[in-house]
């Protein structure tokens, strides 16, 4: 290509006689003019919600739920439905878990069980990246492996834990066995699912300016592919974190250090209700609270750079 | 296979236009020459030809469309020169390198931001990373679009979006630059800029252009050759050279007059189908 100076090159073949030069500039003025116009009457914009609004719409739902439930669960224990070593109040789960936090070890409790369920994560994201790929591209591979790949999605993981416990005994090894089983289905099928939706003129596009085998997957496949895989990764960490803890409540061992699902199990040996509802509430806490501050954001960001979330 | 009007010497048809042209096109004297294509699809028995016995050349820096009902295999013809088919027979030489193909529909990646498309062509081309943003800031000046680097693609109009396109196709840097009708989708007045611009992008590099439509007045409007396909399967039916100088407009007493001459021949070729 020459170097395009804004200027028309005089001998342009193409152009009238030397005679129209002013006529031309006027012309394309003008034609400048009116596409600054169009571009003006065409382009869409978007105004950004106030913060109050985006509160009353979005936090205060969800805050009233909470405190109906709260105040449900409070009268089920004032008309002492159940003695109250079987149904404690609302405070008494919370004392349970002061009581906890003042001996110190509840955050390291809860570490225990978010670095295992994000290490696993991250391993089962390694292996289901390329296993997605694979079922998604390569025909063979989709039909040998597609289908057990999405009925394993329906098989609960926690049939694994009597299986990895024969395997590898007591150890980190079956938890995280059990952690990478449920959530690499997820994740890989998220990916197939996500470069099924592809729309194929954007592989063809990507095709024509070059992009082409590993180049073409790094920059044209995988991004098409992002918003399927995003919700695959944002279901892949729920199963994760459902295996994780299927395991923990399941392999305990003093070696196994205490995770969340041990804090359960031995409320369950105590017969300590409070406990067992407050390490229930824990593991609910963690689950929604890296949902809403990791995949969430993720997720919109993901969808609003494509403009697919403004109609929502 | 029946014999075709093949495009006539492409040495007095080119019009040369910018100062210089790439080596390898100028020795062959050609941007693309297809040598009795015919493409069919289908199984073995069952075939259906789309495509017989095309030959055509296109001159370094030519502008040319081809015009034809639907069902012609226009857009397929273009597919086999940008090289996402084979023919089924004949041969196809490209001798700039892989061409640049803009669709009807944008094909923008909606993940990347206007700039960020027009840089990833330019990275699958070689272009060093320094140089990407310039470049593809020079390019949109070009287009008109001074200032969309950031805009994300759903923010631009559907005339801003195939100027992008536009963008994108011309920072392959390609000697051939293949067009599918690129503007059948647009309002007519955002139409009427686009030809405009498309004229002046042209005028200001030296690409070649195979440009296909299926609308009459669009093809004499641009073109300096027209070639009309004929259908199922197509062939080369007529070519008529328009020497009407630019800029011209859709309106123009002259474009309008070739333009009736060209839709009877077309009604003529659409109307042999219902025939037999």
């Amino acid at each position: 290509m020459a170097s395009t100076e804004t200027e028309r090159p005089p001998e342009s073949g193409a152009s009238p006689a030397g005679g129209a030069q002013g006529a031309e500039r006027d012309d394309a003025a003008e034609l400048a003019g009116l596409e600054a116009g169009l571009d003006a009457l065409d382009t869409r914009t978007q105004a950004r919600t106030p913060l109050a609004r985006t509160l009353r719409e979005k936090a205060l739902p969800p805050a009233v739920a909470v405190v109906l439930v709260l105040a449900l669960w409070q009268s089920a224990f004032a008309l002492e439905l159940k003695p109250d070593y079987q149904l404690p109040s609302p405070l008494m789960v919370w004392d349970a878990l002061a009581e906890e936090w003042y001996k110190g070890t509840i955050l390291g409790v809860v570490w225990q069980s978010v670095s295992r369920g994000a290490l696993g994560f991250l391993v089962a994201l390694v292996v289901a990246t390329p296993l997605g790929l694979l079922v998604a591209r390569v025909k063979v591979v989709r039909a040998a492996i597609g289908p057990v790949l999405s009925g394993l999605q329906s098989l609960p993981s926690v049939a694994w834990v009597p299986a990895a416990i024969i395997w590898f005994g007591l150890t980190d090894a079956t938890i995280y066995a059990v952690v990478l089983l449920g959530a690499v289905p997820s994740i890989a099928n998220g990916l197939v699912a996500g470069v099924d939706r592809i729309q194929p003129l954007h592989l063809r596009a990507g095709k024509v300016i070059g992009a082409t085998g590993l180049r073409g997957v790094r920059h044209v496949l995988l991004p098409a592919a992002l918003p399927g895989y995003v919700s695959g990764l944002k279901q892949g960490w729920a199963f994760s974190w459902r295996s994780l803890m299927a395991a923990e409540l399941i392999a305990t061992s003093p070696e196994l250090g205490v995770g969340l699902g041990q804090l359960l199990e031995t409320g369950r040996v105590y017969q300590d209700m409070p406990l067992v509802l407050g390490a229930i509430l824990l593991i609910l806490l963690v689950g929604i609270g890296i949902e809403l501050l990791l995949f969430a954001p993720l997720e919109r960001r993901v969808l609003r750079n494509r403009g697919l979330l403004a109609a929502r | 296979m029946p014999t075709t009007l093949s495009a006539q010497d492409p040495a007095a048809a080119a019009q040369p236009r910018a100062a210089h042209q790439q080596d390898r096109q100028r020795q062959a004297g050609y941007a693309a020459r297809l040598d009795g294509v015919s493409k069919s699809f289908g199984r073995p028995g069952a075939q259906q030809q789309v495509l017989d016995g095309i030959s055509l050349d296109v001159a370094p820096g030519e502008f040319v469309t081809l015009l034809g009902a639907s069902g012609c295999g226009k857009s397929t013809l273009l597919n086999l020169v940008a090289d996402l088919e084979s023919p089924t027979d004949g041969t196809i030489e490209v001798p700039g390198g892989r061409p640049a193909l803009m669709f009807q529909e944008h094909a923008l990646f909606p993940w990347l931001t206007a700039g960020r498309n027009i840089e990833l062509a330019l990275r699958m081309r070689g272009v060093a990373k320094a140089e990407r943003r310039q470049e593809a800031e020079r390019l949109l000046e070009l287009v008109r679009l001074t200032g969309a680097y950031g805009k994300r693609v759903h923010e631009l109009s559907g005339g801003m979006r195939q100027r992008v396109a536009l963008a994108r196709a011309l920072a392959q840097d390609s000697q051939l630059l293949l067009m599918d009708e690129p503007f059948a989708a647009l309002d007519a007045i955002t139409r009427d800029v686009l030809h405009e611009e498309l004229t002046r992008v042209w005028a200001e590099t030296d690409v070649s252009v195979l440009f296909v439509t299926h609308n009459v007045r669009e093809a004499v409007r641009l073109a300096e050759r027209v070639v009309l396909l004929s259908s199922r399967p197509g062939r080369i039916a007529r070519e008529w050279r328009v020497d009407i100088p630019q800029p011209r407009r859709i309106e123009d007493a002259e474009v309008s007059r070739l333009s009736v001459e060209i839709t009877e021949e077309l009604r003529g070729e659409i109307r042999r189908h219902g025939q037999h």
